[in-house]
């Protein structure tokens, strides 16, 4: 007997069951085709503007700064200032995202943007986040050329840019609106939920920011 | 390989007691983390209702195991990773090193895993020529340590940041030797620039996971500093090694588990870091692995299904029942001499090693009851005690005086009348001679409590008979 079948068997047997028994099949497969919602917090379940409101209070609450931008044309500002503010190189790494390609970056000429994964030589990245909850301010990102998961972790600041329409209430709207857009078979490689910058508090508790990944976490929403 | 060494549990209890630094380190636990539990709770008004929630989840997932069992494999092979099953965890480090040496792997990253440590797997990849390296802090000081971790999410929270600088001043040793260590940031950032490197040179990547979900066929993990996700995504190769009961079957019921995890762990609302991982790398995709394993391994896991302890398989592994336990707060992690200590130690360590090597952990109990309030899926952790604590007086494991004292007090418990006869002189008796100071510093026969404490003594009357008399009025 293979070791797959001999955890099953085992499994089967510490349960009384055989596998085949038709009212525990359907059971199983009923949940896993509805999928049914269990308690979803109210505090996202808000109007727009209060629901984005939330969102970017609890990411400043978890130490990560935002700022709201009218368009994506004020991007490279955005951005520029950013690195200018931190005392960074002008510099930064994104992904072959086609909003951030539409962007033209080169209105801030002394801006460097490359594209492409990080082989950890970025200072800062920016990515576009397929959406994020408002709950507790988390960011969805998906893997991807559009977006490399290396940016996410390998540089020491991390931009990211989110549309105000992706930020739902609650993690369960958004995980619905990727399973209703990608299909389970369509799901990319890495699904990231990000909540504030990288951080550890493995010495005395004592929390400081910057563990492995990103020492900073800079949120744009895109209104309109 | 740690040999367990939670039969001595009163030696190492009485060796921890002793020791001032890790007392120093112990008391953080006891001051931080209670109150920012409760602060944390107290901001979300549907905690309790999750609490319910993620424990029914949990129970119907054990009690249809096989069959989202099942629905995992078949999803996550068809999105491109290959399962490996562990029958033990000998399999399952076997599997591990087997994967090493085919991909000719050199160096090894790892993400913290508590069933890795649960089979000794550096110690078995070590002992077979490949040298994996810790990635998360804690864990990383342990294994230059050569310890075991002392709390399951918080694996170096015995330490005090002196020590730490200590072992990074005797191990780094590259580096200038006046180097200023102070702060903790410092520390920090010497171990980031230390791992960085190896990140970036990993031919195989080791992680664990907190849930598989069946629906999608995902791994996730979830971390504070982003060293799963390093470990996951720069190396060529990452091994997922997950035990049996991390099932989820949705996204959705994954949803509400995360809003209870972070929450009892740590008493953040959410780790920075939670990632579902689906296979490998896909065409066009700039990063990734490009293999994907994902081995499963049971380890006496199923046989706990049969009996009471099924409800100890809903542990997700947040360490509350650890931060709120007056004994884990007194002795720490190490005196329970396993990987697994405090009420869930007490209750899984003997599970899975045998009682007769961990009987005495369950007698390592007050029975407040404060595991049980705080633990996110609810189990009965001082209910599961008490049935090891029978299962060791069946099996005749404890010290033949106890047994012997127990069976007494049994025969009297069972006769109210004798032992109303018996008590009520005997509480007189002890309030008179205690009515000065009301507490004994010394006392015969129970010199076993008094040595360290005191005993407080009785007001005169027994229970029964004050009861009696508040009838009457």
């Amino acid at each position: 007997m293979s070791a797959r079948d001999t955890v099953l068997a085992s499994i089967r047997h510490a349960l009384g069951v055989t596998g085949t028994e038709a009212p525990r099949r359907k059971e199983v497969a009923d949940r896993l085709r509805d999928h049914p919602r269990g308690v979803i917090p109210q505090r996202g379940q808000l109007p727009d503007g209060e629901r984005i409101a939330l969102c970017l209070e609890k990411i400043e609450a978890v130490a990560g700064t935002t700022e709201r931008i009218p368009a994506l044309s004020e991007l490279p500002a955005a951005v520029a200032n950013y690195l200018r503010a931190n005392n960074l190189p002008l510099a930064v790494k994104r992904g072959s995202d086609a909003r951030l390609a539409a962007v033209h970056w080169e209105f801030e000429p002394v801006l460097a943007v490359s594209v492409g994964a990080s082989d950890g030589n970025d200072v800062a990245a920016i990515s576009y986040a397929y959406g994020a909850a408002a709950e507790t301010g988390t960011l969805v990102l998906l893997s991807g050329p559009d977006n490399p998961t290396t940016l996410n972790f390998l540089p020491d600041y991390h931009i990211v840019v989110v549309d105000a329409g992706a930020i739902a209430a609650d993690y369960e709207t958004v995980l619905a609106r990727l399973r209703e857009e990608h299909g389970i078979e369509g799901l990319p490689r890495a699904i990231n939920l990000v909540t504030g910058p990288s951080r550890t508090a493995d010495i005395e508790q004592t929390l400081i920011l910057g563990a492995h990944g990103p020492r900073r976490l800079h949120v744009i929403v895109l209104e309109g | 390989m740690h040999q367990p060494t939670s039969a001595r549990f009163k030696a190492n209890a009485k060796a921890a007691l002793a020791d001032a630094e890790l007392q120093k380190a112990l008391h953080f636990v006891q001051t931080n983390f209670p109150q920012r539990r409760r602060d944390v709770a107290a901001k979300l008004p549907e905690f309790e209702a999750l609490r319910d929630a993620a424990r029914d989840i949990k129970n119907h997932t054990l009690a249809h195991l096989d069959l989202y069992l099942e629905a995992f494999e078949n999803n996550a092979t068809a999105r491109g990773s290959q399962l490996h099953f562990a029958v033990t965890g000998d399999d399952a480090n076997r599997i591990v090193l087997d994967l090493c040496r085919q991909y000719g792997a050199r160096t090894v990253t790892k993400g913290k895993s508590m069933v890795g440590e649960e089979i000794g797997l550096n110690a078995y990849l070590e002992a077979n020529g490949i040298d994996p390296v810790e990635t998360d802090l804690g864990e990383y000081i342990i294994q230059i340590r050569h310890e075991l971790p002392s709390h399951i999410i918080m694996p170096a929270v015995h330490l005090r940041k002196n020590q730490i600088e200590a072992d990074f001043r005797r191990v780094h040793t590259s580096l200038p030797k006046d180097r200023n260590l102070d702060e903790p940031a410092a520390l920090l950032a010497e171990a980031r620039a230390t791992l960085r490197a190896k990140f970036l040179a990993a031919d195989v990547g080791i992680t664990g996971a907190n849930f598989l979900v069946a629906e999608t066929g995902s791994a996730v993990i979830v971390t504070n500093e982003g060293n799963g996700d390093l470990t996951a995504t720069l190396p060529r190769v990452h091994i997922v090694i997950a035990s049996i009961e991390k099932l989820v079957p949705t996204l959705e019921d994954m949803a509400q588990l995360m809003r209870v995890l972070a929450r009892s762990a740590t008493a953040q609302e959410m780790s920075v870091y939670t990632t579902l991982m689906t296979g490998p790398r896909r065409g066009g995709d700039p990063d990734g692995p490009a293999e994907h394993h994902i081995v499963i391994v049971d380890n006496g896991r199923s046989a706990m299904l049969a009996g009471q302890f099924r409800d100890m398989l809903r542990c997700i592994r947040c360490g509350a029942c650890l931060n709120h336990c007056p004994i884990y707060h007194a002795v720490g992690g190490h005196a329970y001499g396993w990987i697994y200590p405090g009420p869930m130690g007490a209750v899984l360590t003997p599970s899975l090693i045998g009682v007769d090597k961990a009987g005495q952990l369950p007698n390592a109990s007050t029975f407040c009851g404060r595991c049980e309030e705080v633990c996110p899926v609810r189990i009965p952790l001082p209910r599961l005690m008490r049935f090891w604590r029978e299962r060791e007086f069946e099996r005749r494991l404890s010290p033949a005086t106890q047994r012997a004292g127990l069976k007494a007090w049994a025969f009297l418990a069972r006769r109210p009348r004798l032992y109303r006869l018996m008590t009520a002189p005997a509480m007189q008796v002890l309030a008179w001679f205690g009515r000065k100071s009301g507490r004994f510093a010394a006392l015969p026969l129970a010199s076993g409590w008094t040595k360290v404490r005191d005993l407080p003594a009785p007001q005169g009357k027994t229970f029964q008979a004050q009861w009696r008399e508040r009838g009457r009025q």
